[in-house]
């Protein structure tokens, strides 16, 4: 029995996919030469002044309220003061004390049960620029380049309240946010660009207690496995502080992913004094009347919702529905299969065995080569088990699955005549079996089923096979 | 400059001609006046050529295309240094013009040069400069004030016609006033900050200075307008020039608050200033006695807010993309040695008073306090501003004090002691000459009004401007 109750809160920076910076007209494109992508306004010049890109709040609004928020009409932004070379004014101008949304929630399936996080507030911000080191780190480096590109990039801020209970759970909701947001496209959120990136807090109580534990901070989780085993590894670590009876020192620590431990980094005793206060150089932003209700009609369907669509029109199981709501490519497919009139489990089945793994690798077939294959399957033209080379070759073909299963001569053997004798020939060539057989040695069926369908390079069906069989053997 | 428009009309005087005047006034007055940081004579020739040939084209961008301008140097001018007289940005050279200098460029004004202040506008002597203290051209041994006292002496000096300034506490103002030139701090909002060095933006404005009223007023309406790239002017109108009439002032309230008058004001001052309140009687104005009792509070919350925006603000003077640096192991020591370096003491005074009020601990007490009396000051003044149409004060306490005077920070301060009220509030005050002391030293006189009424201020003390000449011809 666990001892401990984990309490686990998330703070997510997600890069927005506008076309310019937040404060600038400064492209955002990833992956520019080095300070190729800069003005005097993202670069801090001296009178260089900022000034506000309407798309970034339209985004950060539409993930506000794909999240349930309160969206306010009047927010304001703030300086945030502090020095690193990455920094180009100094200070960020972020929203501190009067975010853009706030009091808001994601709910999503963790396990079986639904599981509903708070978002305690989104908030816009910008991005700082990059260091690059000429050592492996800033430590053993001899000097240090700046890339300001991403310097001014707009990000909003997610801040979940302390709801999370679990290593796990931390894993799966960060998974449908990120899911959440492709959805509304309003990010790209590749953790391995920067586009998403989560710091997590987590903080142990006794069981049942509501006194919350002391908690820390876990930076450089760069991947959704990373959050998972820091948070894994912060969680074993600090319980066991506690059951040697001591106390849990607030700090931020960084996680190593190469060691697969978190290390100190900053003790709440040199924790930054920000100095936040109201940005004098932006009035406060007031929406106008009527956007909010205008960004909500963009909102398309939201994760939770085509889930149970799914699994109320197509008659999916949870599992499946699942699947091609966290692959909405191949959700697309299922979709346009269902509107041809495929039943939804046969086009899961289809869709969610080889062919993923084809896919994945080639790219989609379109959806009428794919409802071409269900329907000689329908017709019996090729039995299920010949479904994986008839996708292979629609996969290297321009033929239809029809066209291939007969240039190959790929059909099933249908004929009951030409099956008939063929079982003939087989029961005759085995007369010592067939009399084991008929004296009661039935697990021989199975030999006499191979050996006919050997004899037809697995072509025969298998139905007929059996009928006919059970037939001639009299049982 | 309507007299100076129509002989380069008339062909009577060309820009180039116009330009090398002034340029050997420059070469005359400046050692001595030291109003100029960086003198671009060649560039402000070859601005002055290219609006000869306009004009010989017909083709001028302006009535005042080739009449050349001096500009503070704490405002971006494209390839020109602007220095901040801050050691820190001595070599720094802007890639950008700031919205005014566009502004006075597409009208063809040649600049002939960048003008000195105190260190980053933190000042009212010009004194804080790296570059030298700028002397009052009426008395060498004082102060020209702050800190657009370079633009202030230059005019005074006649060593440019007109100049740019910027005014956060009094910058314009009180330097207008002891060097005897017309300054406006235009309303908040009204002129582009753009490419402005920000002291605090909040308070800070950019505005004319010039030897008269109409002057001031054709400066100011090249500068007025919306600018997409400041968000605070968007809601900014463009100004045109007004009737010069003096019946203008007829029925005019105009209310004279006591809080300004009391103790601590020079007595000339006071009767200069009332003589000037009898001519605008005269003329018809009503005066009245009103009362802004904020003010007693206006320098403790100015000085809250502006050194806590400047300690932001100045932030980015880290030494890693431009200006001074100091190299070192780290950079946060890198940061430390070129900031140490680079910045004057009153930099570095105003620097630490400002991260002070808004740290962590301090904020509510100083700098959320300071927005809460800001509040109550623009209430005031608002409430004034519905009973009269303007109010008129003296600009400072005293004339131009003597150079190394006031040694007290606290002292130079006080300066700004009828000015912060207008930047605090955000309305435009224009500071007027109104006669001098028995030492020959100019007064001036401060006529505020209401948001975006520039008009009645230039009417008004265009009115007082033209009594005080009768009366000097007389
Ligand atoms: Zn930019």
């Amino acid at each position: 029995m666990p001892k401990y109750d984990t309490v686990i809160g998330l703070e997510i920076h997600v890069a927005l996919l506008t076309k310019s910076k937040l404060f600038c007209g400064c492209s955002t494109t990833f992956g520019g030469e080095p300070n190729s992508q800069c003005c005097p306004i993202c670069l801090g010049l001296p009178g260089a002044l900022p000034r506000l890109n309407e798309r970034a709040v339209e985004y950060a609004i539409k993930a506000g309220l794909a999240l349930n928020c309160t969206i306010h009409e009047i927010s304001r932004f703030d300086r945030k003061n502090y020095y690193y070379p990455d920094l180009p004014k100094a200070y960020q101008i972020t929203q501190e004390f009067y975010p853009l949304c706030t009091d808001g929630y994601l709910e999503y399936f963790y396990g079986d049960s639904l599981a509903r996080t708070k978002i305690t507030r989104i908030h816009l911000e910008e991005e700082a620029g990059k260091l690059i080191h000429s050592g492996a780190s800033i430590i053993d480096s001899d000097y240090s380049l700046v890339d300001y590109n991403r310097a001014g990039i707009p990000l909003i801020e997610i801040v979940t309240a302390p709801d999370i209970r679990s290593p796990q759970q931390a894993r799966i909701f960060l998974e449908q946010l990120r899911l959440l947001l492709n959805y509304i496209g309003v990010s790209d959120t590749k953790m391995e660009e920067g586009s998403l990136r989560c710091d997590a807090n987590i903080s142990l109580k006794p069981l049942g207690s509501t006194q919350l534990g002391t908690r820390v901070e876990l930076k450089n989780l760069n991947s959704f496995r990373a959050l998972e085993r820091a948070l894994t590894y912060e969680e074993r670590r600090q319980g066991e502080i506690l059951d040697r009876g001591d106390k849990v020192n607030q700090e931020s620590r960084t996680w190593d992913e190469r060691r697969g431990r978190t290390l100190p980094m900053r003790s709440k005793a040199d924790a930054l004094d920000y100095r936040f206060f109201p940005e004098p150089d932006l009035p406060r932003l007031k929406l106008r009347p009527g956007w909010v209700e205008e960004i909500k009609s963009t909102i398309p369907e939201l994760p939770m919702e085509r889930l149970s669509r799914y699994e109320r029109e197509y008659g999916l199981s949870r599992y499946e529905a699942t699947f091609f709501v966290n692959y909405p490519d191949f959700g697309q497919l299922c979709e346009k299969l269902a509107a041809m009139g495929w039943e939804g489990s046969r086009a899961a089945n289809l869709l969610m065995g080889e062919y993923a793994r084809l896919a994945r690798e080639k790219g989609h077939l379109t959806p009428e080569r794919l409802a071409g294959l269900l329907e000689i399957i329908e017709d019996g033209l090729i039995s299920s088990n010949q479904t994986a080379d008839v996708l292979e070759e629609l996969f290297n073909s321009n033929l239809s699955a029809r066209e291939i299963v007969l240039e190959k001569g790929w059909q099933v053997l249908a004929d009951t005549d030409e099956l008939q004798a063929l079982i003939g020939e087989v029961l005759q060539g085995n007369v010592e079996l067939v009399e084991r057989y008929r004296a009661g040695e039935t697990k021989l069926y199975g030999f006499f089923v191979g050996q006919v369908m050997r004899a037809t390079e697995g072509k025969a069906d298998p139905k007929i096979v059996n009928d006919l069989l059970r037939k001639e053997l009299g049982t | 400059m309507r007299k100076t428009a129509a002989l380069l009309e008339k062909r009577q005087i060309s820009s180039e001609e116009l330009v090398k005047q002034y340029l050997t006034r420059i070469e005359e007055a400046d050692p001595q006046i030291n109003a100029f940081i960086t003198c671009s004579g060649e560039e402000a020739l070859a601005q002055a050529r290219d609006a000869d040939r306009r004009r010989a084209r017909g083709e001028a961008l302006s009535p005042w295309d080739g009449i050349p301008i001096a500009v503070k140097d704490n405002i971006s001018t494209m390839g020109l240094r602007t220095t901040c007289a801050s050691k820190f940005l001595a070599e720094y050279v802007p890639v950008f013009d700031a919205a005014v200098v566009e502004n006075v460029r597409k009208a063809g004004l040649p600049i002939l040069g960048k003008t000195n202040l105190d260190e980053f506008a933190m000042g009212s002597s010009s004194e804080y400069s790296a570059f030298g203290v700028t002397k009052n051209p009426h008395d060498l041994e004082r102060v020209a004030g702050g800190s657009s006292g370079g633009s202030a002496a230059a005019v005074a000096a006649g060593e440019a016609p007109w100049a740019l300034g910027t005014d956060t506490g009094g910058s314009i103002r009180q330097p207008a006033a002891f060097c005897g030139v017309v300054g406006l701090k235009p309303t908040y909002g009204r002129v582009s900050r753009y490419g402005v060095v920000a002291l605090a933006p909040s308070l800070d404005q950019v505005g004319p200075l010039a030897t008269c009223v109409e002057d001031a007023a054709i400066l100011f309406s090249l500068l007025a307008g919306p600018d997409r790239r400041d968000a605070i002017s968007s809601q900014s109108r463009p100004f045109s020039l007004p009737e010069w009439d003096l019946d203008s002032v007829r029925g005019l309230r105009v209310g004279v608050p006591k809080e300004f008058f009391g103790s601590g004001l020079n007595p000339e001052v006071e009767q200069a200033v009332n003589a000037c309140l009898g001519e605008l009687e005269r003329l018809g104005a009503q005066l009245q006695s009103i009362s802004l009792y904020t003010n007693e509070y206006a320098i403790e919350t100015y000085l809250t807010i502006v050194t806590a925006e400047a300690s932001s603000c100045l932030a980015r003077f880290d030494g890693v993309r431009y200006g001074r640096r100091v190299e070192a192991a780290d950079s946060n020591t890198m940061f430390a040695k070129s900031r140490a370096a680079g910045f004057g003491p009153e930099v570095k005074r105003r620097i630490m008073l400002g991260t002070y009020v808004l740290s962590a601990k301090q904020y509510k007490l100083f700098y959320e306090q300071a927005q809460r009396v800001r509040a109550l000051i623009q209430q005031d003044v608002a409430q004034a501003l519905k009973q009269v149409d303007l109010i008129v004060t003296p600009t400072t306490p005293n004339t131009a004090f003597k150079i190394g005077e006031k040694r007290n920070p606290l002292e130079m301060y006080l300066s700004d002691l009828y000015t912060a009220l207008a930047n605090l509030s955000g309305i435009p005050a224009l500071s007027l000459p109104c006669g001098r002391d028995s030492r020959g030293l100019p007064i001036g006189i401060q006529f505020m009004g209401r948001h975006f009424e520039e008009e009645l201020l230039f009417q008004a003390a265009y009115a007082v401007e033209q009594t005080q000449r009768r009366g000097e011809d007389a």
